[in-house]
């Protein structure tokens, strides 16, 4: 597949390298000409140097024969117009945007990018499972949906532990899934499925409620 | 009328000036507060630190009254992201903006933004003047 990367960052450089290790064709557009020549120092003549957001750098690089664009610079906007150059004027059935602001993740799909990567979101969802207090983890968001799935774990000491499903006050957009408890199988929680401490609970919800979700589960 | 202005360069402080005059209500936006020195002394409307680009410093700018936006920094980009925010988004009914290179001006008009290239136009202007002023030596 003949794939196009705007900006060769720390992301657009290791990106480029996972990508033509898989086998396919790679372009790396990028300003500054040190950069431009260390990436060709190592990947091969792979890098272009040049505007991406610039109609005659994107057509001198064959952007009309590209099936993916993905634009990974660290700011935004140039992200943004990138994107939006090399699908009106190039017609490039899938776009993909880096986006350092988690802000623009809604403005961006408004804006029509196909796909907007959040670096910053990832970041932090990859830390806050590292932090032995947080109650909640994110595992999937199903963005066209509105859904996520998440994780939850009942402390030890948590009000609701020796209570039925059914005694929840769970958000009506919430519906539990999974419960793991710590020595015994993951089964399918039924309305009678009695909480106990440490059990890991999978469950799907919207945004807006996971903070509900996490009261009820919890206790407090 | 509510006007957003964003950016308060040369351009940005003297259209916000003018509008001021002639009795809008005006809001400019800069990211930098040192900008607003350019601002004429006289100049009654607002000026409030912001990302133009930003969803929620263009609210507290009031743009969800506003009738006309004008992104108006250095960079294209950002321009045309904020004017595309502004239309797209937020509903303003008239944005306007400005966009150096000529070529993304006119793919991003075509796309719908009412852009316009200083070059091209400062360029036409310089090169109809010299053919003025040689016929009127002749």
């Amino acid at each position: 597949m003949y794939i196009i990367v705007i900006g060769g960052g720390k992301v657009g450089y290791y990106l480029a390298r996972t990508l033509l290790d898989e086998g396919h064709e790679i372009v790396v557009v990028e300003k500054d000409p040190a950069r431009t020549e260390f990436i060709c120092n190592e990947l091969g003549s792979v890098c272009v140097r040049g505007d991406g957001c610039e109609v005659a750098t994107l057509t001198e690089v064959g952007t009309g024969r590209a099936e993916m664009f993905i634009a990974v610079t660290g700011d935004d906007e140039d992200n943004l117009i990138a994107c939006q150059v090399a699908k009106h004027k190039f017609n490039v059935p899938r776009t993909v945007a880096r986006i350092n602001n988690p802000k623009n993740e809604v403005i961006f799909k408004e804006l029509g990018i196909d796909v907007a990567v959040s670096s910053t979101n990832i970041i932090l969802e990859s830390i806050q499972e590292e932090v032995p207090t947080h109650s909640l983890t994110h595992l999937l968001d199903i963005r066209d949906k509105g859904l996520e799935i998440v994780e939850l774990k009942i402390p030890a000491d948590a009000k609701t532990v020796g209570k039925e499903i059914r005694e929840l006050k769970l958000p009506p957009e919430s519906r539990l899934f999974l419960i793991i408890p710590k020595q015994e199988k993951p089964r399918l929680p039924t309305a009678s499925t009695v909480l106990q401490a440490e059990d890991q609970i999978i469950a799907i919800t919207t945004p807006e409620s996971e903070e509900a979700l996490r009261i009820a589960l919890r206790g407090s | 009328m509510k006007i957003v202005i964003m950016g308060c360069g040369r351009v940005g402080a003297r259209l916000a000036g003018l509008l001021d005059i002639e009795g809008h209500d005006v809001t400019i936006v800069d990211t930098d507060a040192y900008s607003f020195r350019r601002l004429s002394p006289d100049f009654g409307g607002t000026a409030l630190v912001g990302d133009g680009m930003d969803e929620s410093s263009l609210r507290k700018a009031g743009i969800e009254d506003a009738e006309a936006f004008f992104s108006l920094t250095q960079g294209d980009n950002r321009n045309i992201m904020a004017a595309q925010i502004a239309k797209n988004i937020f509903k303003v009914p008239r944005v306007l903006c400005r966009v150096y290179d000529p070529l993304r001006r006119e793919l991003f008009n075509s796309l719908g933004v009412e852009a316009f290239s200083p070059t091209t136009i400062f360029a036409q202007m310089l090169k109809e003047k010299l053919e003025t002023e040689t016929e009127e030596a002749k």
